[in-house]
């Protein structure tokens, strides 16, 4: 079976979780077996995995006839693909685009980010993605999140090929509830033309099905998991400490909840004082926190340790002895799996999807400040609870595989090809 | 088959209230009154009241040929008498048939028969002395909470007196055993054991409203003939069950009650009686000796003490809860022997199982909080606030030893007390005696009273300088503690 997947991001370059869920998925469908990817990206680095799709970039896809020598394309793009495939694209471009802004290949030239001009590289990449699936040989389209759904939205309408969106989040998620109305119907646009929907939580599954009126026989959760870590991330090292940790990362946004977690902060610190608590990562909010824990007066106890990436979240979770995460809504959140394997007790808000699928971690309501404060307070005063917590929590997350989870991605797609 | 023994537990846990850790310390209070007073009396209302009505109108047409045994916890006892004095009045009636047995365990419910031997044996006692002060009858036969039973327990048991004892018919204890038959234990060959038929039990228990069980619908006659149909040379089956069953567990209108109410007549049919636990102990000779080197009990798919045992929150609970029972047994403190009976109910540790599937469900089920996490933490701090309390009154800088050395010797000094008193009053008769002997004798009618004066000044006496010596002794306590 051959799919054609149209993401946003791929690892190592990865913004946010859709990255590393759409690398963990792809991963663990491959090791199902009997099933070929194209992945599309907008823009590879080319030090992008190749072992389990094939990655073709929008920006290296021509939508304009470039009469260029191989030499040419092997120097300009030929650290992210393969000429050979380059001027296969290039027969079946399907449009005049010269009009566009296209480079000396006839290429679009995209930023892989997010954008002031999403909107204009959303559509862009749809335009690409018309060439794409003319060229390549796909049984099933499968588009993660909105940003890829106009896309393959064009790839069914050329093909009429089955077309699956995953959704990792919908814009209810990031916005409290006051949505984007452009991206609103950007995402039901693509759920009504989609033969199947995969929601990453039966809370996503529930937030499609009642606020953008999808039958709910078509649409599936499957939840997402975790690769195992490598020994090296496993065995970083961190300097002793002295007092207990407690950790929030993320983006200090709304979405996340921080000003839940400096009050709970604020009260453990009433009662216990051998502990430090760290927020950890960059967002519209943080000065918004620094100002609350001040006013708590807990500054010199809670610290804001910036944005952290690749290896220093590992360390920070080392030094951790609790993780949290209040989010308000999370559609998944693959953190506190991730704080799990480091071997930390987790607190996580019943508005979180993965508090679906897991068990031994504390689960609060995001508002509840007192049942939070009480299971850090429990977690770093009882040795009981920690070791408890942290005994089953990684016994717990060495279950939840990504290949499971890929089985059960080709069976949908199976279903929808008989 | 010649006889069955029915047998019920009753009990109800005290309850925690959602504890906080900022209340450590602060408020010594710890039970969520309001579900208990709910859950007891709802339950009462359902399942205990009606069903004391159905073995009273049993016993009314049948008269002695029916027998029950009831073991009721302690704690349940008194949330009873507080919260539905009207059971316990009921129960007085029953006991006043004759037809009911009330067995023996710990006043706790607890495990203390696992931590604490002797915080189990004093237990035992208080339980006995609540039954028989309010039914006036004395336990003969022991059952420990969820029917845990061990080699090490069954001597513990045996050296308190009782005959027999009830236990679990566990499969991987008996192996090709049967329970229908009177066992003895291996480690006290005196104490008869009875053995719980699971299935048979179970069939009423948790099957009997189950229309997808494939004997849905069960009736008196079917299940007369299921046990009518065992093997002849089987001596007894042993139904032991929650007394809950009968209305709460299979509702009222399931039809239990009128199930139960057969029962006697077809069991009469079959010419198959009704034994108490004290019948069938002296009406049976055990057949074979049960070795049980590991404990057991009627809980979880184990049958062992998993459920409230099986993972470290339990053990740490546990552990932390008897490593002060030493200091607890030496309170005098009223509040303080309160709590610590309430705590030790075994029901707090079994809310804190990480078990799943089946047996997570039936866990969960019974358990108030959101997840074993939250009973924990919950349990912990109250605990912590308990200790601090009896910390108070003993300080963990002084070692149990240092403690025990320090009680020993005013229980040596009380005895040497009592024995000079002795002597006081010996030597006081014998003044008296001396006395009268110089006098007359016909002022003999007044000498008794001079006599049974000085009697009655012994005692009064004896009890004061046992209150004077105990003082220097605590005092002699805190003086090491500021010594170190």
């Amino acid at each position: 079976m051959k799919a054609l997947m149209f993401g946003w991001e791929f690892p190592p370059h990865i913004l946010g979780g859709l990255g590393t869920a759409s690398f963990g998925l792809t991963k663990g469908m491959v090791e199902n077996g009997d099933l070929d990817i194209t992945f599309v990206i907008p823009k590879p680095w080319g030090d992008e995995p190749k072992d389990f799709a094939q990655i073709i970039g929008a920006n290296t896809t021509p939508v304009a006839w470039r009469d260029v020598d191989w030499d040419h394309v092997q120097s300009r793009i030929g650290h992210v693909m393969d000429p050979q495939l380059y001027y296969n694209l290039r027969d079946h471009i399907y449009g005049d685009f010269n009009y566009m802004n296209t480079n000396d290949l006839g290429c679009i030239e995209f930023s892989g980010r997010y954008p002031d001009n999403l909107l204009e590289e959303i559509n862009n990449y749809s335009v690409v993605a018309g060439v794409i699936a003319r060229t390549v040989d796909f049984d099933v389209i499968h588009s993660h999140d909105w940003l890829t759904y106009p896309a393959g939205i064009h790839a069914k309408q050329v093909t009429g090929k089955p077309f699956v969106i995953h959704v990792h989040a919908t814009d209810f998620d990031r916005s409290r509830g006051n949505v984007n109305p452009t991206v609103f119907a950007i995402e039901k646009d693509g759920m009504n033309h989609a033969d199947h929907i995969i929601t990453v939580s039966d809370l996503t599954r529930r937030t499609v099905i009642e606020k953008y009126g999808i039958s709910p026989d078509k649409v599936t959760t499957v939840h997402n998991a975790v690769e195992p870590l490598s020994q090296e991330l496993l065995d970083v090292t961190v300097p002793p400490k002295h007092e207990k940790v407690v950790t929030f990362l993320g983006r200090i946004t709304m979405q996340k909840g921080p000003e839940y977690f400096v009050e709970a902060a604020a009260q453990v610190l009433q009662k216990v004082h051998n502990v430090q608590f760290v927020m950890a990562g960059g967002g519209d909010m943080m000065e918004k926190m620094i100002r609350l824990a001040a006013r708590r007066g807990i500054s010199e106890r809670f610290h804001f340790a910036g944005f952290l990436k690749g290896k220093e979240v590992y360390e920070m979770l080392k030094a951790s002895d609790v993780y949290i995460m209040p989010s308000v809504s999370e559609p998944f959140g693959i953190s506190p799996l991730e704080a799990m394997q480091m071997g930390v007790p987790s607190i996580i808000s019943k508005q979180s999807g993965c508090a679906e699928i897991l068990d031994n971690v504390i689960k609060v309501d995001y508002w509840d400040i007192n049942a939070m404060a009480d299971a850090i307070y429990s977690i770093i005063t009882y040795p009981a609870m920690y070791n408890e917590l942290r005994e089953h929590g990684l016994k717990e997350v060495d279950g939840i595989r990504w290949v499971k989870a890929g089985k059960k991605v080709i069976d949908i797609y199976k279903s929808l090809m008989h | 088959m010649t006889a069955i023994c029915f047998y019920f537990q009753i009990h109800q846990p005290n309850r925690l209230k959602n504890y906080r850790f900022f209340d450590i310390g602060n408020d010594h209070y710890y039970y969520d009154d309001f579900a208990n007073d709910d859950i007891i009396t709802r339950i009462a209302h359902r399942s205990y009241l009606p069903a004391n009505e159905m073995l009273l109108d049993i016993i009314k047409e049948h008269g002695k040929k029916f027998k029950v045994a009831f073991s009721i916890s302690g704690v349940a006892l008194e949330q009873l008498e507080q919260y539905v004095p009207e059971f316990i009045d009921s129960m007085k009636e029953l006991a006043a048939t004759g037809c009911v047995e009330f067995l023996s365990e710990t006043y706790a419910h607890s495990l203390a028969s696992l931590e604490d031997p002797e915080e189990f044996i004093a237990q035992v006692k208080a339980h006995d002395e609540k039954i028989y002060q309010l039914f006036g009858l004395k336990p003969k036969v022991f059952r420990n909470t969820e029917l845990i039973y061990s080699d090490d327990i069954a001597a513990m048991v045996q050296s308190m007196g009782f005959k027999g004892a009830i236990t679990d018919g566990a499969k991987h204890i008996l192996g090709w055993k049967s329970p229908n038959y009177l066992y003895n234990a291996a480690s006290a060959p005196k104490l008869k054991l009875l053995l719980k038929n699971s299935k048979l039990s179970d069939d009423i228990s948790f099957r009997f409203s189950n229309p997808e069980w494939e004997s849905y619908p069960l009736t008196a006659d079917k299940y007369m003939d299921w046990i009518a149909a065992l093997p002849q040379e089987e001596q007894l089956v042993n139904l032991f069950m929650n007394y809950e069953t009968f209305g709460e567990l299979q509702p009222q209108s399931s039809g239990i009650f009128e199930f139960m109410k057969a029962l006697p007549r077809f069991a009469a049919d079959r010419n198959i009686q009704f034994w108490s636990p004290s019948e069938v102990i002296s009406k049976l000779k055990p057949v074979s000796e049960l070795n049980v080197p590991t404990p057991i009990s009627w809980a979880d798919e184990a049958r062992d003490t998993s459920a409230w045992l099986g993972n470290m929150l339990q053990q740490e609970a546990v552990k932390k809860l008897y490593s002060i029972g030493e200091r607890v047994r030496l309170c005098q403190d009223k509040r303080i022997k309160l709590d610590w009976n309430y705590l030790q109910a075994s029901d707090h540790f079994f809310y804190m199982s990480t078990k799943h599937s089946s047996d997570g469900n039936v866990h969960s089920h019974y358990s108030p909080y959101g997840s074993p996490y939250t009973a924990f933490t919950n349990y912990m701090n109250v605990l912590s606030d308990f200790m601090i309390r009896v910390e108070a009154q003993y300080p963990a800088e002084i070692d149990n030893e240092e403690l025990n050395a320090l009680l020993l010797t005013i229980k040596n000094q009380e005895k040497e007390i009592q024995a000079l008193n002795r002597e006081v009053e010996l030597m006081r008769n014998n003044i008296v005696k001396d006395l009268t002997g110089d006098f007359v004798e016909e002022e003999k009618a007044e000498e008794k009273k001079p006599v049974k004066k000085a009697c009655k000044k012994a005692p009064a006496k004896k009890a004061e300088p046992k209150a004077a010596k105990k003082a220097p002794a605590k005092k002699a306590a805190a003086k090491k503690k500021t010594t170190k």
